[in-house]
């Protein structure tokens, strides 16, 4: 059945056996070798003779929302492992219960049973022979291993053991010791996969610590799993919104803030090679100490701290087609390519700035100072129209946060040039007054972003992105319907809950409301789909288990 | 989560933190892209044929005079023609007016090759020792010509201001002389601010090598405009530096004669020295750059709207059509 049995049972102590016992307790407890053996080796000694009271079956119920969790973050490319130090029928039970593996016919476990190590053996490579043939065939294959064995097929057959791993998409380890989870960890880890291990007590502490992702639950088993984690959350289910939606936005900000941050030093430091092209190869530098310094920390700095309210995509999007993480996982945004990208459009608007500037000021025109800043300027406003075009929600903060560079540019140069000490003495006025600067400037935009919008257009509408697809649906308004994930639900599911695939974007034109937090009501319901009911038992929470992502 | 009140541990809530703000979320479509071109396109046309055409009105004399202004006895050795003290540099050159100019014309001397740029000609000046009297021992940047050999300042120091130009030009047309206004040629700000009224040269251009012009001792260095032009330095190795202005008219297909004193030793490193007589306009002197690239990228706008129309009525693809999407298209795995 799936319960966690207690039994209790008693015996009389008298004194002179307690202090006895007393003695060899504590020196076990203080050896220095092998302690947890010697302490289990006493307190055998101690555990004779009992007399039987009773029984205490616990039921372990789970939280709610774990069954939907996992299929979501499936469909999104990640495979479930679970960890626990309950017996093997407790795992099972808890496994079927939410849906972790598919009940027989649709599923299939393999159990990897054995005590010596010619049984784990044979065991092995039933299994594993097992999973290379049914590798092909739509069925769910799972499975499942004790600690013995564990530990047998680490010591011994670790090569087997990894195949058997990578194979596998779900996976049951039982009576697993903590530092059994960290070392299963650390396998996965070895193979190459990112790995996220969510635990709420304090016997998932070194498993969390030893994954590349670690999330605690911090709830009725106490806080120490929550402190230990890299990321802490209240429930299990919270764990989809923590990966679909906030891992998504993160790693979308993260890819934009690492290479437009490339993108303005390598385009300041292309303009000074080519201006050393121009003087001599001497090492003049065309901008003055003050625009460099100020380049950096106020002239493209703002824009960037913004960027951390980019959306590409709303959640309600996101939690309907959880495939779009496999975009994610494949590093389509945050490579080679991309950064290649940007490089080369450093060097295209490099080229841009520089060549314009130089043509425009020549000859009579041509004044150092003036030169630089208007090279300056041209950067400047490069950097606004780049952002512009690579964000993809824009509130009040980020229109502030754009245009006001620009303002705030201006109006730190009019202030030094307003300083009668320094080298840009009035050059700034005298720019502002010539028609000539705000043709340049025109230009530079005109010449320097033309190219780039054509081709972010291009490819936005002729070969899009799965991304890009999504956009294009949700803002236009219309049903995003996924035909290929309908799936018959055999399983049992708690209530009339609809099938996660289907279902219709109510959102018109003005999709602009996104709460991030789950408690706020809408969230939850939103993305059930309609009809959804909820127990709200107060369940003790699942033990642990960990996932992996696969890098395709 | 911290505690907030004993009942609850949420987290007060605003619209920033958690991101609820109100958001405007454009998406490319082929209907703004096209008209963005398009309006692009529209615009700079003009201003490039706007631009074009004030840069032809200018009417603009080039005349280089370092290869002829050497007599033939010297032309293969140019140095030691300038070097020499005593022979006479003057030479007289003849320039025809293409078109009628209009005053003000504005007298340059071009100077090509000339590394104005180079990293240890642009430092070697103080600023402080310009402004100020007192700050004439201030000269830490200008080495070689910092100090005299019995290690008295120089002012103004640095190379910038020891390598001034110094050759001079008299215009004359039908035999009446022109007056160049020499006056008001710098940059007000260098005339109030840069150059102090009470800041005189000293031990200047008196040691072995000579690199340009002298100054007078007893004019301030706030109205020697010349040495004000001279040190703003140039960006590029081909400039042009304000000798003086002109102000009558000049009628088409008159004859200019030009008295220059050919004293600029330009001939060390492979340099050139034009004269020039321009008129300006509201965007400066001759430069077709301008209007040609705007008329260029004008163009290319028009052609990348008129591309992506075609492309647009002959393959059109729906937008967000989820049967792109990869997961739609392939049988479920």
């Amino acid at each position: 059945m799936g319960l966690r049995t207690l039994c209790l049972a008693w015996r009389e102590l008298n004194e002179i056996e307690y202090q006895d016992w007393s003695l060899m307790f504590k020196e076990a407890n203080s050896t220095l070798v092998d302690r947890e053996w010697r302490v289990a080796e006493v307190c055998q000694r101690l555990e004779h003779d009992l007399e039987i009271l009773g029984v205490a079956a616990i039921e372990d119920r789970l939280q709610d929302g774990v069954p939907e969790t996992i299929e979501t973050l499936r469909k999104a490319g990640i495979n479930f492992w679970m960890l626990t130090g309950d017996k093997q029928n407790t795992a099972i039970q808890i496994a079927l219960s939410c849906n972790f593996v598919s009940p027989e016919p649709k599923g299939q476990l393999l159990l990897v049973n054995g005590k010596t190590e010619d049984d784990v053996c044979r065991n092995l490579e039933r299994v594993l022979l097992t999973m290379r043939i049914t590798k092909s065939e739509p069925k769910d294959v799972a499975f499942v291993i004790d600690g013995w064995a564990l530990e047998i097929a680490l010591k011994y057959y670790r090569k087997a053991f990894t195949e058997l791993a990578i194979l596998s998409r779900t996976a049951i380890c039982c009576r697993v010791t903590p530092s059994q989870k960290a070392q299963l960890v650390e396998l996965l880890k070895s193979c190459d996969y990112r790995t996220l291990a969510i635990g709420d007590g304090g016997n998932d502490v070194r498993m969390i610590q030893q994954a590349d992702i670690g999330v605690g639950i911090s709830g009725r088993e106490g806080l120490q799993a929550a402190r230990a984690a890299d990321y802490s959350i209240g429930k299990f289910r919270f764990l989809k919104r923590l990966i679909l939606v906030h891992g998504r936005y993160s790693y979308n900000r993260t890819a934009f803030l690492s290479q437009y941050s490339f993108y303005k030093s390598l385009l300041i430091c292309f303009i000074q090679i080519f201006f050393s092209f121009v003087s001599g190869v001497s090492g003049t530098s065309l901008f003055n100490s003050v625009s460099l310094m100020a380049y950096n920390v106020f002239y493209t700095s703002i824009p960037v701290l913004v960027s951390v309210l980019d959306k590409d995509l709303s959640e309600k999007t996101v939690m309907q087609h959880p495939q779009i993480l496999y975009y994610c996982q494949a590093g389509r945004l945050l490579n080679p390519t991309t950064f290649a990208g940007w490089f080369g459009r450093a060097l295209f608007h490099a080229i841009v700035v520089f060549v314009i500037t130089i043509h425009s000021y020549a000859f009579e025109k041509s004044e150092l100072e003036e030169v630089s800043m208007v090279a300056l300027s041209g950067c400047v406003w490069l950097q606004v129209f780049v952002v512009t075009l690579e964000t993809n929600s824009f509130t009040k903060l980020q229109h502030l946060a754009i245009w006001g560079n620009l303002v705030v540019f201006y109006m730190i140069n009019w202030i030094v040039s307003a300083l009668p000490r320094s080298g840009m003495y009035t050059i700034m006025f005298r720019l502002c007054r010539q028609p000539s600067y705000w043709n340049t400037m025109f230009l530079i935009v005109a010449a320097g972003m033309g190219p780039v919008l054509a081709l972010k257009y291009f490819r936005y509408t002729y070969r899009s992105s799965k991304i890009n697809i999504l956009q294009q649906a949700e803002r236009l308004g219309g049903p995003i319907l996924s035909l290929g994930n309908i799936e018959p639900q055999t399983r049992a599911l708690d209530n009339d809950l609809a099938p996660l695939s289907i279902s219709q974007s109510k959102n018109g034109r003005n999709s602009v409301f996104e709460p991030l937090l789950s408690d706020s009501p809408n969230a939850v319901r939103r993305s059930f789909g309609p009809g959804a009911t909820f127990d709200f038992f107060q369940s003790q929470p699942k033990s642990s288990t960990y996932s992996r992502n696969k890098d395709n | 989560m911290e505690q907030k009140n004993k009942n609850s541990k949420k987290p007060s809530y605003s619209r920033f933190s958690q991101q609820e703000l109100p958001a405007w979320k454009p998406i490319l479509t082929p209907g703004w892209v096209i008209a963005s071109f398009l309006t692009i396109g529209a615009l700079f046309i003009p201003i490039g044929l706007v631009a074009l055409s004030a840069s032809d009105t200018v009417v603009e004399i080039i005349d280089r005079y370092d290869e002829d202004c050497v007599p033939d006895a010297y032309s293969k050795n140019p140095e030691s023609f300038i070097q020499d003290p005593d022979i006479k540099k003057t030479c007289v050159r003849s320039l025809r007016v293409p078109k009628k100019m209009v005053a003000p014309i504005f007298v340059y001397y071009q100077l090509e090759n000339f590394y104005q740029n180079h990293r240890r000609f642009v430092k070697s000046r103080s600023d402080k020792q310009l402004r100020d009297p007192e700050a004439k021992n201030d000269t830490y940047n200008c080495f070689p010509e910092a100090r005299t050999a019995d290690n008295k300042p120089i002012v103004p120091c640095g190379l910038i201001a020891w390598s001034l130009f110094n050759d001079t030009y008299k215009l004359s047309t039908r035999g009446k002389p022109i007056t160049i206004d020499k006056k008001g040629i710098a940059w007000k700000s260098d005339t109030k601010v840069k150059f102090g009224s009470n800041v005189y040269p000293k031990d200047f251009q008196k040691g072995g090598l000579i690199g340009g012009a002298k100054l007078d001792e007893k004019v301030p260095l706030s109205e020697q405009e010349d040495l004000i032009v001279w040190m703003r330095t140039a960006a590029l190795p081909n400039f042009r530096k304000l000798y003086g202005k002109i102000d009558i008219d000049l009628e088409a297909h008159e004859t200019v004669k030009a008295e220059v004193e050919n004293n600029y030793n330009t001939y060390k490193f492979g340099g050139r020295k034009k004269l020039v007589l321009s008129t300006t306009t509201w965007i400066g002197g001759k430069n077709d750059f301008l209007g040609v690239a705007y008329i260029t990228v004008g163009g290319l706008c028009l052609f990348m709207a008129i591309n992506f129309i075609l492309l647009y009525v002959f393959r059109p693809r729906r937008l967000g059509d989820p049967s792109y999407l990869s997961w739609n298209r392939l049988p479920i795995a």
